[in-house]
């Protein structure tokens, strides 16, 4: 099978779709690989690099585009502002496109591709399931977008992230609010810290709340009850209540921060505003806001989409390209994705491709298949983090509890009546027993008591040495034989004579395995 | 030597038995601890043989410079990771010893009794031989078990609760009719029909108990032969044996303690032979969600020598393995890195207690970074990575959250609260309980699949 790794048209895109080496991997594992040539320059990928990994480096996009079964993409097929072509009457028909295709946005594309017979799997639409996490584009974009995004925080905002006492007098630490929790804000949330902000973060699920706080950051909490999880892992739309109560909390904090990172978005539907004109109006000077929503219409009402502005002092970061501003990381996370992408997709590389409609993920991706257009997939249930859904447990401890009341006569009684019982043992058996058995009985009781005291100070990392040497000394028995073996009965002699011999072996033994491994511990 | 004196010396070695029992309490004074007791061991028999009722010096000494010569020889020939073998085959021993020891006194003509001290005597002498024999066929399957010569696997007969009873019936009976025979030859035939029972008990209970159960078995076994020599010493009017038999039985019963509150199991119910054997229903309630991530030794290196804190959680499979060098290896070179490395410690990791500290003894690991279940438990959220080799069940999630696990209630090394967590691990093969893990699903776990050995090799040189 060839897989065709076109160049991005897209102006400012600087990703590429394979780098070297997955191109690598993906030939051995049989594929022929046919890369446009400076597809991956923008990324710092040569195209001798790909060669060397085994590629076919071409030049003209028609002709490449002619060889193709399966296409690996970024964006999606647009017009070449150059040469005036569209990519989409480049793509050969029934072969399969994968790049980011934002269906539930871009209906007249899936259409164009039904009319034109390609099939397309869109990376944007694998499902959230724990399965596909090694093919989640949209995770590993997100991530390199939150780090970028505190990245060009620091370039925008004038001062140190962290806090210094210096010669020349104190440094305040930065403070950096981010809203939503998700991959993106996460990211965000690790890369402020580390370079020393202090970082508070909001989001509408709950349990985002011990991630967030595990990343040492602060979780901005409402006073408000309402689960804002929705399907998939993602965030839903919240009732009007909470929000109020959600801008309020944002206002607040608007006067104190100095960094303001939104990543706020629910799926289908435009951002949500979260950050105010009011709000960015009662920032401190010098102020930044990143807005990682942009492209879908952003969280802060101020942001143009693609470009920096600066409003009221505040400076306003409407960047819709993050990933692509880290090009050779995003370059290489996103064709490892779709390595193990294909990986699903395709048992054999040199049968043709066929794809499997029952396989969860690949349904889930697949837009367009054989003219007919299959977005939106069937709803799949997502089982929520265990955990979060096992309320059995608590329940089992409330039992346990509501049992103590009852049961303190029962307590009472069960701790009188080992001793109730040992008394009237002991009394029956003195009244049986002769004099001398009392005697051996107390040592013996005794000797309970102190091996009882001494045994539980033992270290337990020493537990195996105690055993050998209490092997070592039960083998005291010997002395009962030493008494016997002068007998005159040879029968006798011979049952001591036995006794002593193994006895013997045991203490020797036992002693010296114990001061074997005593002396290991020694050292 | 006279009674009197023959007795002060008894005493005394019963005070160094104790002094070298508290001698455990701390690696520094164990060595000292270990030479009182051989010491008092030394004392006594000296005293003993020295006594007016010894007359027999050759048969003495040809046995016990064979002994000795035998016992040298096991103690320098085994090796670390046979050390349960080499204790179970040394309570086999005492119990033969205890046996044997009860036969020739119940033959001994020079001891006579009447009334209620004759009952007592024959009573003691039953009772030693019973405790000795079930002491010694136990502790041969246990080291059949551990040496892999018999099935590791619990082997249940039909019914064994029953038929354990009846032997403990008729077990009863012949101690009647042993008790009320009129001559020394009438009371032969109860004796070694009892001494039959008794070995096969021993079989039975022990065949029915599986390979990671071993460490109650082996303590238990410790502790019946400890409560065979006080047997013995009650039969001889020994206190010397009463004493060190108490010490020993009372050390065995408590780590049977240890090691069944370490697996959330009844005291009781282990003791008496009898082991919960329901535990095959694994029918875990909570479905596993996700998908186990396999690494590279490559990877684990990389993660290793980028963390600040590791936790390393042997388990059995280290063992087995012989992987405990190699790991002792890896952890020298990151503490040579400035990793702060140590070591977790499950009670019952292994097959005997302790058994896991005696192999990081021997692979030189410094007895100060190994620590305890409880020592570490809580401070797991400040790991970055743990290392989990060969243990299994011993830090399952499941023992904790899910209450109709097998497992459930059982102590566990939390792990999975470290930030990243590396199992290494021959396949996915469930462990001893037959229950399915679901630390290995989990998001912050890597797998590292293969011979535990080979793979610490391997991260040996990746990591030097």
């Amino acid at each position: 099978m060839r897989i065709v790794v076109p160049k991005e048209i897209q102006s400012g895109e600087k990703r590429v779709a394979t780098t070297p080496d997955i191109t690598e991997k993906l030939v051995q594992k049989g594929f022929r690989v046919l890369v446009e040539s400076n597809a991956g320059l923008a990324a710092s990928y040569a195209d001798d690099a790909y060669r060397e990994a085994g590629a076919e480096v071409i030049t003209d996009c028609k002709e490449l585009y002619a060889q193709a079964d399966i296409i690996l993409k970024v964006r999606a097929p647009q017009t070449n502002s150059e040469t005036g072509v569209h990519e989409l009457d480049l793509i050969p028909r029934g072969a399969l496109l994968i790049c980011f295709l934002w269906p539930a946005q871009n209906a007249a594309m899936l259409q164009a591709l039904a009319e034109k017979g390609i099939n397309a799997l869109s990376v944007d639409s694998i499902p959230r399931i724990s399965r596909a996490q090694k093919l989640d584009a949209l995770s590993s974009m997100a991530n390199i977008a939150g780090y970028r995004a505190v990245v060009e925080a620091s370039n925008q905002f004038g001062r140190f992230f962290a806090g210094q006492i210096t010669a020349a007098g104190k440094v305040p630490p930065a403070k950096v609010m981010v809203i939503g929790a998700g991959v993106a804000g996460l990211a965000a949330i690790g890369t402020a810290k580390s370079l020393g902000a202090i970082v508070r973060a909001f989001d509408t699920r709950p349990e985002v709340k011990e991630q967030i706080q595990s990343m040492d950051a602060e979780f901005l909490e409402l006073d408000f009850e309402e689960d804002g999880s929705g399907a998939g892992g993602y965030a839903k739309q919240m009732s009007q209540a909470f929000i109020d109560a959600e801008m309020a909390l944002f206002a607040e904090q608007a006067k104190d921060v100095d960094i303001i990172i939104t990543t706020a978005l629910i799926p289908g539907k435009p951002a949500p505003k979260l950050i105010t004109e009011a709000m960015v109006k009662s920032m401190k000077h010098g102020s930044v806001i990143i807005d990682l929503a942009a492209e879908q219409g952003g969280n802060c009402e101020l942001t143009e989409p693609h470009r920096v502005t600066e409003k009221y002092g505040v400076k306003i970061v409407g960047y819709t390209d993050m990933p692509s501003r880290l090009p050779a990381q995003a370059s290489q996370l996103y064709s490892s994705n779709l390595l193990n992408m294909l990986d699903e997709l395709v048992q054999d590389a040199q049968a043709p491709l066929q794809l499997d409609m029952e396989d969860d993920v690949i349904r889930g991706a697949t837009v367009v298949k054989e003219g007919e257009i299959t977005w939106p997939p069937p709803v799949i249930e997502v089982a929520r983090q265990p955990g979060y859904s096992e309320q059995s447990v608590p329940e089992a401890n409330v039992e346990v509890n509501a049992d103590e009341e009852p049961s303190v006569l029962r307590k009472a009684l069960t701790s009188l009546m080992p001793i109730a019982l040992a008394g009237v043992l002991l009394f029956s058996m003195g009244a049986v027993a002769p004099a001398s058995f009392m005697g051996h009985f107390t040592v013996f009781v005794l000797s309970c008591f102190i091996g009882y005291m001494v045994i539980w100070n033992v270290t337990p990392s020493l537990h195996t040495p105690l055993m050998s040497v209490t092997n070592a000394i039960s083998s005291i028995i010997i002395i009962g034989a030493l008494m016997q073996v002068s007998s005159q009965s040879i029968l006798i002699t011979l049952l001591s004579a036995v006794a002593i011999l193994i006895a013997t072996i045991n203490i020797v033994g036992g002693f010296a395995v114990t001061q074997r491994m005593l002396k290991m511990f020694g050292e | 030597m006279s009674a009197g004196l023959v007795n002060a010396i008894y005493l005394g070695a019963a005070i160094l038995f104790i002094l070298a029992l508290s001698g455990l309490s701390s690696n520094e004074n164990a060595r000292r601890g270990n030479l009182y007791g051989m010491l008092g061991m030394g004392l006594a028999i000296i005293a003993t043989v020295f006594s007016d009722a010894v007359t027999s010096y050759w048969v003495i000494l040809v046995c016990m410079a064979a002994g000795s010569v035998l016992g040298i020889v096991l103690a320098r020939r085994v090796r670390m990771t046979q050390m349960p073998q080499l204790v179970a085959l040394l309570h086999s021993l005492v119990g033969l010893a205890a046996v044997s020891v009860g036969y020739a006194t119940y033959l001994d003509p020079e001891l006579h009794f009447s009334g209620a001290e004759k009952t007592i005597h024959d009573i003691e002498v039953y009772l030693g031989i019973y405790i000795g024999a079930m002491t010694f066929s136990g502790s041969v399957i246990a080291f059949g078990k551990l040496s892999a010569m018999i099935t590791s696997r619990p082997v249940l007969l039909p019914a064994r609760h029953l038929i354990n009873l009846i032997m403990l019936i008729i077990v009863i009976i012949y101690a009647v009719i042993f008790i009320n025979a009129p001559t020394l030859s009438d009371a032969y035939t109860p004796l070694i029909i009892m001494t039959i029972i008794a070995l096969i008990f021993g079989v039975h209970m022990v065949i029915a108990i599986g390979g990671a159960d071993m460490p109650v078995v082996i303590s238990m076994l410790n502790s019946y032969s400890g409560w065979a020599a006080a047997a013995t010493g009650f039969m001889l009017a020994n206190d010397l044996l009463i004493v060190t038999g108490a010490l020993v039985g009372s050390s065995g019963a408590i780590l049977s303690y240890i090691m069944c509150r370490a697996m959330n199991r009844n005291f009781f119910s282990v003791i008496s032979g009898g082991f919960g054997t329901s535990k095959k229903a694994s029918s875990s309630s909570s479905a596993i969600v996700g998908e186990s991530v396999a690494t590279s030794v490559e990877e684990v290196a990389m993660f290793l020598s980028s963390a600040k804190k590791v936790m390393i959680v042997p388990g059995y499979g280290m063992a087995m393995a012989q992987a405990q060098r190699a790991v002792s290896d890896v952890s020298r070179i990151l503490m040579g890195k400035g990793v702060n490395v140590i070591f977790g410690i499950h009670p019952v990791a292994g097959r005997m207690p302790g058994h896991m500290n005696v192999l990081l003894a021997e692979a030189k690991v410094p007895y100060d970074v190994v620590f305890e279940m409880d020592e570490v438990n809580d401070d797991f959220p400040n790991v970055d990575v743990t290392l989990v080799i060969g243990a299994n069940d011993t830090v399952n999630p499941a023992a904790l959250d899910d209450p109709g696990s097998p497992i459930s209630g059982m102590p566990v090394l939390e792990v999975w609260k470290s930030k990243m967590t590396v199992v290494l691990k021959r396949s996915m093969a469930t462990g001893y309980a037959g229950v399915d893990n679901p630390l290995f699903y989990k998001e912050n776990t890597r797998m590292l699949f293969g011979d535990a050995k080979t793979n610490m090799d391997e991260l040996v040189k990746a990591l030097s």
